[in-house]
């Protein structure tokens, strides 16, 4: 896991004060900082409207994989379409590679949508009459490619995502998860730069699930896409992203990565939602090491800030003295045994 | 006195707001009672008095007014510009794509004395065309049912029938397909053109006929006209249908690929509603066959003609013989576009042996047209079969036994009805004052949907008045309540049997299927036969008509009660009839309402054609008018009159059905 922190970072995606309001006249809501300010409970009580997100702003850096999550009615998908404008925002920005994308017009929007974006879908959005071939050949043909090189380029791709000796299947021919492939080979073919997905695995079974998990992630290995991923599953969502965005009734709650969140939860949501997350497999021993004290033996083994609590649990408790946290040769605390338990065991028990 | 101190005390009892909901469940139909109850007493009192009776040969300065209004267009139908540059120049098209038709098929042309194609040339292309788009099994349902046509001594009459149908279809199609996928992709399109499309759906197909004829003169082109008007809004609506039932996810991933609209219309949303467009064609197809038959009333030519004047002399075997040529051109037509549309979905397959083939078979059938065009025997279906005369002699046997031996069980039904239903309900409409019928169903409405059904319902009766025909209306009125009655009772009575048991649903839907597709006029020939020309047999047909409609509304209802609801209701002890009338009916209410509308106005459209069969009242008022020149007025006004009753009943039961769907 990666943590982008440097001064300027660079940005595929940069989204400020995002606002969809969904009902009649809902423009005028971004812009009254009165009804800016009302819930959304009061909000549909006095305007009929219904703000679906509402004053978003996070940014996205490239080869990254950003993952938004809230429960269902969170906004996170009328979000994610906002930005290649399946739904069209009511207000905000959402700049693209330096280009505003609400204020381009249609023919320009066509022309990245064929070039620049593609996305996965829920209901994977099939054409039942279409072969594989053709189902994942489509956007290429949307844009014009010669029906040859498209094929040249669809078969690649169906070979990419394991669909091989698949491609004169018809859709219902498949299971779900195959069907999902083809979703993602179609997204693929194009050689977009930004890759959306919108729940792409809540329709699977738990083990298709998780197999379409690790092909995300050894993709993302291979064609290094950056990746905006929505989920309503914080072990997917933890698994997966690089950050998370954490949303509510449409608003953003926290945005960090997935130690982050868990360690240092915004408030009292996020702290429900991690609560069952098994804490050892997140957090880090930056979350969970404590200043030296001054009766502390200072020659144990040493291990980096970012590892991973579960990976350091055996050579803490093997080691007789506390371990030390290093990190470029300067001391930043230590962990004992304690530090270990509390975690393992579960907050409350270990304080 | 005493009706106008309880109209006004009605809505204010409804209206009190929100009280909680049982004291007003209770209340509404106690309230309904009541006003029914407070009628029987004040009619009994002035029971005679202010009916606006009308004698048949009377006029009133309305319908002498329309009679004007058709005498100075007749005069003006060659100068003036509206008619020169527009109405006439629609017919002179029309007249001229119909003719056509009948020049290929039916009708003596081009100097020859046989159509361009004889019947063997037809069949061989109807079935070639079925094999095509549909299988051999329709293909072969097809050649049979046309040379049967041919048997029956009907094969030109059939082919006119054929011809406007096309026709009308063509017209159809060409615009109706279009016109639905637009409504299909602009939702302002479409929320403007639903209401009309509602209009021109519910209006009984009898009553354009009039006001046609006064612009596009009798004949093929206001038969064709009126059949267009019929028969496009199923292909419009289902369209549209098809085009907004494209599932969201495959729009949005072709969106999302960045296809232009052009793109997603071929690419996604026809392909995707190619099945449910075809299943449209369907039903144009069949609208158009119904109201070509009725439109022979207006001098169309054809099967429907044949039936009119045997119907006109009650000469039942004649009927008989051209219903059954009707029902056959049903069969054939249905079929074959259902068996197309089931075909359409599956994926092409592109096999060189069926290649081959249907080029073999197209030059087969090629062939047999060359022969048609040349030869007489080809050309002119071979008389002397005599299976028409002889269906026909069959007919008029089994007519006369059932009218002379059946007689004492029909008289009893028939009598029954007429005698305990009817008569009482009818003598009830008719023997009341004006302002009390008025009263009451103003009453009604409001205690049933509310003031804007009132507001409707006053209008209607208003208007009503206007027409000069009240009593007419009353009867029609009558008779349209009693076949309705009837009809949800069956309704009833099926569609729960057909809803909780799968075996029966099997075995009754197909009939009723069957039963939709017949066109309207055919159903009058059994039952003129079983109870000679009167009003029952006008109810009885409508009955027949209308509740295959409502058996499956209700029987679709009944089945979508949820699952869990209704097992939860047996694990708490529920017997089936608890079941039934406690879980599964009050569930399924929004059905029974549908279907009470839906049947309504099947059952008005028919009541009227029974006009034709001693059931009088408006349908005679408006055939009357077609016949004879100084009775055009008041045909017209009857046309509007029960224009007038279907707004006003399906407005009640539309506003009743939201109503009971908010307490």
């Amino acid at each position: 896991m990666t943590t982008i922190e440097t001064a300027a970072p660079p940005r595929v995606i940069s989204v400020r004060n995002l606002w969809k309001v969904f009902g009649l006249k809902g423009e005028r809501i971004p812009n009254s900082p009165e009804l800016a300010g009302l819930s959304r409970r009061e909000l549909m009580d006095r305007t009929g409207c219904t703000a679906a997100v509402r004053e978003v702003s996070f940014d996205v850096a490239p080869g990254e994989v950003f993952v938004v999550m809230g429960l269902s009615g969170s906004g996170k998908s009328t979000l994610v379409r906002c930005l290649t404008r399946l739904v069209e925002p009511t207000a905000g920005e959402v700049v693209f590679e330096g280009e505003d994308i609400l204020n381009v017009d249609k023919k320009r929007l066509r022309e990245l949508r064929r070039r620049k974006f593609s996305m996965v879908f829920q209901h994977f959005g099939l054409l039942p009459y279409r072969q594989v071939l053709d189902n994942v050949a489509y956007g290429l043909e949307i844009r014009g490619t010669g029906r040859a090189e498209r094929i040249r380029r669809a078969m690649e791709v169906i070979e990419l995502v394991g669909l091989g000796g698949y491609e004169h299947s018809y859709p219902d021919q498949l299971s779900g998860g195959m069907q999902q492939r083809v979703g993602l080979a179609r997204a693929l073919a194009g050689d977009p730069d930004v890759l959306f997905f919108d729940e792409p695995f809540s329709a699977l079974d738990p083990l298709i699930r998780r197999d379409m998990q690790n092909e995300v992630i050894r993709l993302h290995h291979e064609v290094g896409k950056t990746m905006v991923f929505i989920t309503h599953d914080l072990s997917e969502a933890l698994k997966l992203g690089d950050r998370i965005l954490i949303m509510r009734d449409g608003k953003m709650v926290q945005c960090g990565t997935g130690d982050e969140l868990v360690g240092a939860p915004a408030d009292d949501y996020v702290r429900d939602f991690v609560r069952d997350v098994p804490r050892a497999n997140v957090l880090t021993l930056r979350w969970i090491m404590r200043p030296p004290r001054p009766d502390d033996v200072l020659d144990g083994p040493e291990l980096g800030p970012a590892v991973v609590v579960r990976d350091a649990i055996r050579v803490v408790l093997a080691a007789q003295k506390p371990v030390k946290v290093v990190q470029d040769g300067e001391l930043l605390g230590i962990v004992a045994d304690e530090e270990i338990l509390a975690v393992v065991a579960g907050p409350e028990a270990g304080s | 006195m005493a009706t106008t101190t309880t109209t006004p005390a009605a809505p204010t009892a409804v209206a009190p707001a929100p009280q909680p909901g049982p004291r007003r469940q209770l209340g509404r139909p106690l309230q309904v009672v009541a006003v029914l109850v407070v009628w029987v007493l004040v009619w009994l009192a002035t029971r005679g008095r202010d009916t606006l009776s009308l004698s048949p040969a009377d006029l009133t300065p309305l319908h002498r007014w329309l009679n004007d209004v058709n005498d100075t267009v007749g005069a003006n139908r060659n100068s003036s510009p509206i008619f020169l540059y527009f109405f006439n120049e629609i017919r002179a098209a029309i007249d001229a794509l119909v003719t056509f038709v009948q020049a290929l098929i039916s009708q003596p042309s081009f100097g020859r004395p046989v159509p361009v194609l004889g019947w063997l040339g037809v069949v061989a292309v109807v079935a070639y065309i079925c094999w095509v788009f549909a299988n051999w099994r329709v293909a072969l349902l097809a050649a049979g049912g046309f040379v049967f046509l041919g048997l029956q001594g009907l094969w030109q009459q059939s082919m006119d029938t054929l011809a406007l149908t096309v026709a009308a279809v063509a017209i159809s199609l060409l615009f109706g397909i279009p016109l639905g996928i637009w409504a299909g992709l602009s939702d302002r399109f479409h929320r403007l053109v639903t209401p009309a499309l509602d209009f021109m759906q519910t209006m009984p197909t009898f009553v354009y006929l009039a006001p046609l004829t006064l612009l596009f003169l009798i004949g093929p082109a206001s038969a064709t006209i009126a059949t267009l008007i019929y028969a496009m809004p199923p292909a419009i609506r289902i369209t549209a249908h098809g085009i907004r039932s494209v599932p969201r996810a495959q729009l949005e991933a072709t969106d999302s690929l960045g296809a232009t609209g052009w793109q997603t219309l071929t690419g996604v949303l026809l392909p995707l509603s190619k099945r449910t467009i075809v299943l449209g064609v369907n039903q144009t197809i069949m609208a158009a066959l119904s109201m070509v038959t009725i439109a022979a009333l207006i001098d169309a030519p054809g099967l429907g003609k044949t039936v009119i004047k045997a119907l006109q002399t009650l000469d039942v075997g004649t009927a008989f013989n051209a219903g059954l040529a009707i029902v056959v051109l049903a069969i054939v037509l249905d079929r074959a576009t259902t068996a197309a549309s089931a075909r359409v979905q599956q994926p092409a397959r592109r096999g060189g042996l069926r290649r081959l083939l249907v080029l073999g078979l197209g030059a087969l059938a090629g062939v047999c047209c060359y022969l048609s065009y040349t030869y007489v025997w080809a050309a002119e279906f071979p008389d002397g079969a005599g299976v028409g005369s002889a269906l026909a002699r069959g007919a008029d046997a089994v007519t006369t036994w059932a009218q002379d031996d059946l007689s004492t069980a029909t008289e009893a039904v028939k009598n029954i009805v007429t005698f305990a239903l009817l008569n009482p309900f009818q003598a009830l409409l008719t023997g009341s004052p004006w302002w009390l019928v008025g009263a009451v169903i103003v009453a009604l409405a409001a205690l049933l949907g509310g003031v804007r059904a009132a507001v409707t319902a006053a209008a209607c009766v208003g208007l009503l008045i206007g027409t000069g025909l009240w009593q007419d209306s009353m009867t029609t009125l009558a008779m349209t309540i009693v076949a309705t009655l009837m009809v949800m009772a069956l309704g009833v009575v099926f569609g729960v049997w057909m809803g909780r048991n799968r075996h029966a649903d099997r075995i009754i839907r197909p009939i009723l299927d069957a039963g939709q597709t017949m066109p309207a006029f055919v159903y009058l020939v059994p039952f003129l036969a079983l109870f000679s020309a009167s009003r029952f047999t006008a109810i009885v047909a409508a009955v027949v008509f209308a509740a295959p409609v409502s058996i499956k509304i209700i029987a679709d209802g009944v089945r979508g009660v949820s699952v869990t609801t209704v097992e939860a209701a047996t694990a708490a002890g529920s017997s089936t009839w608890q079941l039934i009338t406690k879980v599964q009916l009050p569930l399924a209410r929004q059905s029974v309402t549908l279907a009470a509308n839906q049947g309504l106005i099947y059952v008005l459209a028919m009541v009227v054609v029974g006009g034709l069969v001693g059931a009088g009242a408006l349908g005679y008022d408006v055939v009357a008018g077609f016949s004879q020149g100084n009775l055009y007025g008041k045909g017209l006004a009857a046309g509007m009159a029960i224009v007038l009753l279907g707004i006003m009943l399906d407005r009640i039961a539309r506003s009743a059905a939201t109503h009971l769907q908010r307490t």
